[in-house]
């Protein structure tokens, strides 16, 4: 029984032993699809970022300004190095790199409350009671996770949390959520890590009469989210949800002082990352995705809460939100560029919807879902435009625009990730649902 | 006879043509009246009834009763919340009564096990599991545990709660309030959360414009909003004597004079007045005390009709025992979703009702349905009934249910044994298990208080079944631990596996687990016994059969 007595160096044997736990599990044949050209994704470096403003951000002071309109409010347009595209001043450092992204103005998706229109914008699809959609991370995970055999880590992380659900795609395929400072809870020690072949053998014998007792799913899925975590456990990888670690086997630095101000800016009292208010990690968890991204995470989801503005809109922005994002987006879309990752990694930025183009008497803005926009850029676009439009006063797509919804900027994504676009998963009902709901990829962007 | 469902007439329309058909039909009139009448019926066998024709309309079979192991585990988890112990699994297992299924229900709603139990869902229910700014946990804890301890009717816990005024530690009903008014929102989330717990119903799309898919019209939110317009959060700040600093004291919920009319504006721009309105009843806009008069309304059976809270809280009640309730989810009633069982709902919540809302009487008549005592074994002849997949559930076996944290917590306590060495008293158990419970918690961030848990079944989780603290306690072989103790005590081996089978999954191993158990616990070497004892009770407690309530 040497395998778990002097276990220290030999994961293969674990892995071994996973396999043949994992084995004896019937594959996951009932969610087959049609897939073709899966040839197209294997081998690549695709990637998605997907930064979630939680509480529906103002996007109407930010990417869409309407200056002289009486929605308009305080902030002025300002020039981007895309030309002819303007965004808030409060933007400025993402507005020099703005030629690598795009704003798309005319999204219009009907669900303004932050249950549904989180579950909607993750999905594409409307909450149904009887079936679980997979949000898109877990849609990657599930297309091109599954062909990265070299991967340890799990394919969708979540940082900050709150991404939604894997649904008929499996547990397997859910987020995997952890704290914007890379820490992972109840990692092993060095005892437990020792224990856990035999542990381990012992778990196998122990809950397989179970898995097999015709009880649905879930005792299955159990063991599927254990061989991942083992997986986790157990892998150099790791090192990637560490920014101060270096793994030069996966070409993993340890994050210079220099890359880590670019982006969390000490500020003039000389505390790491004092930014004030909420969110002052979201620079940091940027940095660990694109450590995740280099491992060959294909999805990462970095969560920047704060936007639910119903007070005091204009105040909060200027002085808490729009700088940390500011900060965040231009010093990714630069650190990627310099690593010549960015047309590799597609950006994607949403929240659950807009925020009503007129100002309420508390100074704020409420929910507004009928004409807002997002953000989206790398990943070998067409990049540096603006899309689509909304009237003067911002509160419906403009006439001449189309309107667009998540299901749009979910086939784009697929697109610049080489996912086929005529993808078709089945629920567990043996419906078919069509990738990111039947949406078409937008037009402009992909050229 | 209050309750006479549709097809009582058809009978009695089918009984008269017999008649006018003349003698010679006699046989289908005998067949006739051998129909059940669920009207006669109990409440249990009416329920029984209906489902049982829910199963002959699908062509389905049920499963079979489900083992005594396999019951009580799950009735321990449901009422009290925590697996058994190994005695209390010993004894219900060796009791031979034919009634013993019953007597354990009524002894475990006794119990304060069952309090607390009640008491986590209804404080998680009402403030969510991280607590809001200015909200004490304690206060609405105290609230419920002493509706629980003295099964105060429902109608009236619901009433105190919306009701509610004054200091959050003094009347612990106030922070459900203090909770949903986290920002100066005009109520809208206290309107939005109460309509949605209280009476099973969601309405907050209808704040801005009307229901997409109900009846529910813009104008009736705000007519429901102007109920809480009276509603003042007061944050009481003191100075701290130590620093002289000035820190949060407490809180609490006034009555403010306000009554004019609620404005609001329509898609169009339009600006409209709302007055209170419940269901088509108006309350007069000078009224003293609108939420007062909005308690009297909720609970008013005019024209027969059953409240929503009766028919609200049975429906969450039966998912809570099920994992699915008649409508899904639980708190979206109304025509745009019909129930699954409609007969069953409104059968439950008639008696409900009668039963002058007695939430134990409740639970009684839903652990002793026989659906309830199905095993979660299906067969062919009922496999399509699954609700995971998207099935109208039809209760034929029962479904299996991921443990809750706290459920998992609380069990964990039992199966190691830990609940015997003192852990101090009520509110330092509390204290730890939140502590703990921390770590779970995901804030979405947005004037709703909403969160999720990462205690959903994905590596989080399992990374804490596996290397936590909490499971090396569990597996400990201190002094004092479970493992210690089973295995300090005279015995044989064999006698000793089984009772690790018995704490952690309320069963003995058959016989080809023992000796697959007994095979791998020797590989490890006499010298390594305790650590392969260690092991396989680790095993056990991480294994599927552990984790899910079936």
């Amino acid at each position: 029984m040497a395998i778990w007595n002097n276990y220290g160096m030999k994961r293969r044997h674990f892995m071994q032993h996973m396999a043949t736990a994992a084995a004896t599990i019937p594959a996951m044949n009932f969610l087959s699809h049609v897939q073709a050209n899966a040839s197209t994704v294997a081998n690549n470096k695709k990637a998605c970022i997907l930064m979630w403003m939680g509480g529906g951000p103002p996007t109407i002071d930010i990417w869409d300004l309407k200056p002289g309109s009486k929605n308009g409010g305080e902030f002025k347009p300002i020039d981007t190095a895309a030309p002819g595209v303007q965004i808030s001043e409060h933007m400025p450092e993402t507005a020099k790199v703005f030629d690598n992204l795009n704003v798309v103005r005319s999204m219009s998706t009907r669900e303004a409350d932050h249950g549904r229109g989180r579950y909607y914008m993750h999905t594409g699809y409307v909450p149904n009671p009887t079936v679980v959609h997979p949000t898109f991370g877990s849609v990657v995970s599930y297309e091109v996770g599954r062909e990265r055999s070299a991967l340890q880590i799990p394919s969708f992380v979540s940082v900050g949390g709150g991404s939604g659900q894997a649904g008929f795609l499996g547990m397997a395929h859910a987020p995997f959520v952890v704290g914007n400072d890379g820490q992972i809870r109840n990692a092993p020690d060095k005892e437990t890590r020792d224990r856990l072949p035999g542990r381990l053998k012992m778990l196998d014998a122990v809950e397989s009469n179970f898995i097999k007792s015709k009880r649905g799913e879930l005792p299955s899925a159990h063991r599927d989210v254990y061989t991942n975590a083992v997986n986790l456990m157990t892998s150099h990888q790791m090192a990637a949800f560490d920014v101060d670690k270096a793994e030069p086997a996966l070409g993993l630095e340890a994050e210079t002082a220099a890359t880590k101000a670019m982006y969390n800016p000490m500020p003039a009292n000389g505390q790491a990352g004092g930014m004030m208010g909420r969110g002052n990690g979201f620079g940091q968890s940027l940095l660990m995705a694109r450590r995740l991204v280099q491992v060959g995470v294909p999805f990462v989801e970095v969560n920047l809460g704060g936007w639910d503005l119903h007070n005091d809109v204009f105040n909060t922005l200027k002085n808490q939100r729009l700088p940390v994002l500011d900060r965040g987006i231009s010093a990714l879309v630069t650190d990627l560029k310099q690593r010549g990752m960015l047309d590799d990694v597609t950006i994607v930025w949403m929240g659950e919807f807009g925020r009503t183009p007129r100002i309420n008497q508390n100074v704020g803005r409420d929910h507004w879902a009928a004409s807002w926009s997002t953000m989206i850029g790398g990943g070998g676009l067409k990049n540096g435009q603006a899309i689509g439009a909304t009237n003067a006063d911002g509160n419906r797509v403009a006439d001449n625009s189309k309107a667009y919804q998540p299901g749009d900027i979910w086939a784009t994504v697929a697109y610049a990730m080489g996912i086929p676009l005529n993808t078709v998963h089945t629920s567990k009902r043996g419906r078919p649902m069509k990738l990111a709901n039947g949406g078409t990829p937008i037009k402009e962007l992909i050229g | 006879m209050k309750f006479v469902p549709k097809w009582t007439l058809a009978v009695a329309l089918g009984a008269s043509l017999a008649v006018l058909a003349g003698p010679g039909t006699s046989g289908l009139r005998a067949d006739e009246a051998a129909e059940p009448d669920p009207s006669q019926m109990s409440v249990v066998e009416a329920v029984n009834h209906f489902i049982k024709v829910g199963y002959e309309d699908n062509e389905i079979t049920p499963s079979e009763p489900a083992s005594d192991e396999e019951w009580v585990r799950r009735v321990y988890l449901d009422v009290v919340g925590r697996i058994p112990t190994l005695e209390e699994a010993k004894e219900y297992l060796e009791d031979e009564s034919p009634r013993k299924r019953s007597v354990l229900v009524d002894k475990l709603l006794e119990s304060p096990d069952y309090i607390r139990n009640q008491t986590t869902i209804w404080t998680n229910n009402c403030i969510g599991r991280g607590t809001p700014r200015r909200v004490s946990r304690r206060g609405m804890e105290k609230f419920f545990r002493e509706a629980f301890a003295k099964n105060r009717p429902w109608d009236e816990v619901v009433v105190d709660i919306v009701t509610a005024e004054g200091h959050f530690e003094e009347n612990g009903a106030v922070n459900y309030t203090l909770a949903q008014l986290q920002m100066p929102d005009d109520a809208v989330q206290l309107t939005a959360k109460t309509t949605k717990l209280f009476l099973g119903m969601q309405v907050q799309c209808t704040q801005c414009h009307n229901h997409p898919f109900n009846n529910w019209q813009q104008a009736q939110f705000w007519e429901f909003n102007s109920f809480f317009r009276q509603v003042r959060k007061v944050d009481h700040r003191k100075t701290d004597p130590n620093t002289g600093r000035q820190v949060d004291d407490y809180s609490e919920v006034v009555t403010r004079d306000f009554n004019g009319p609620v404005y609001f504006e329509k898609r169009s721009g339009l600006m409209q007045v709302a007055f209170p309105k419940y269901m088509g009843k108006e309350v007069a806009p000078d009224a003293f005390d609108r939420r007062k008069e909005f308690g009297k309304l909720l609970v008013a059976a005019d024209n027969g009709e059953t409240p929503l809270i009766a028919k609200a809280f049975v429906n969450r009640m039966w998912g809570h025992f099920f994992g699915y309730g008649f409508t899904r989810p639980v708190d979206d009633m109304g025509p745009h979703n019909s129930p699954s069982h409609p007969e069953v709902l409104d059968r439950l919540a008639e008696e409900f009702v009668d039963s002058q809302y007695d939430v134990k009487k409740l639970i009684q008549w839903i652990t002793s349905t026989d659906a309830y005592s199905l095993t979660s074994q299906y067969g062919e002849d009922n496999e399509v009934d699954d609700p995971g997949a998207g099935e109208v559930p039809l209760f034929s076996h029962m479904y299996v249910k991921s443990m809750q944290a706290e459920q998992l917590y609380d069990s964990l306590i039992v199966a190691s044994n830990a609940h015997k060495s003192g852990r101090g008293g009520w509110e330092a158990q509390e204290q730890q298990r939140r502590r703990w419970m921390q770590q779970f918690v995901v804030a979405f961030d947005t004037d709703e208080n909403d969160e999720a848990t990462t205690f959903n079944g994905t590596i989080p989780q399992a990374l804490m079944m596996m290397n936590s603290e909490l499971i090396d306690k569990a597996v400990s072989i201190e002094r004092g631990s479970f493992l210690f103790e089973t295995f300090s005590k005279p015995g044989s081996e064999a006698t000793k596996m089984q009772e690790l089978y018995l704490a952690a999954l309320g069963r003995r191993p058959t016989r080809s687990e023992a000796n697959l158990a007994q095979r791998m616990v020797r590989s490890y070497g006499a010298a390594n016994k305790a650590q392969a004892y260690q092991d396989l009770f680790w095993a056990l407690l991480n294994s599927n059969e552990f984790i899910f309530n079936h």
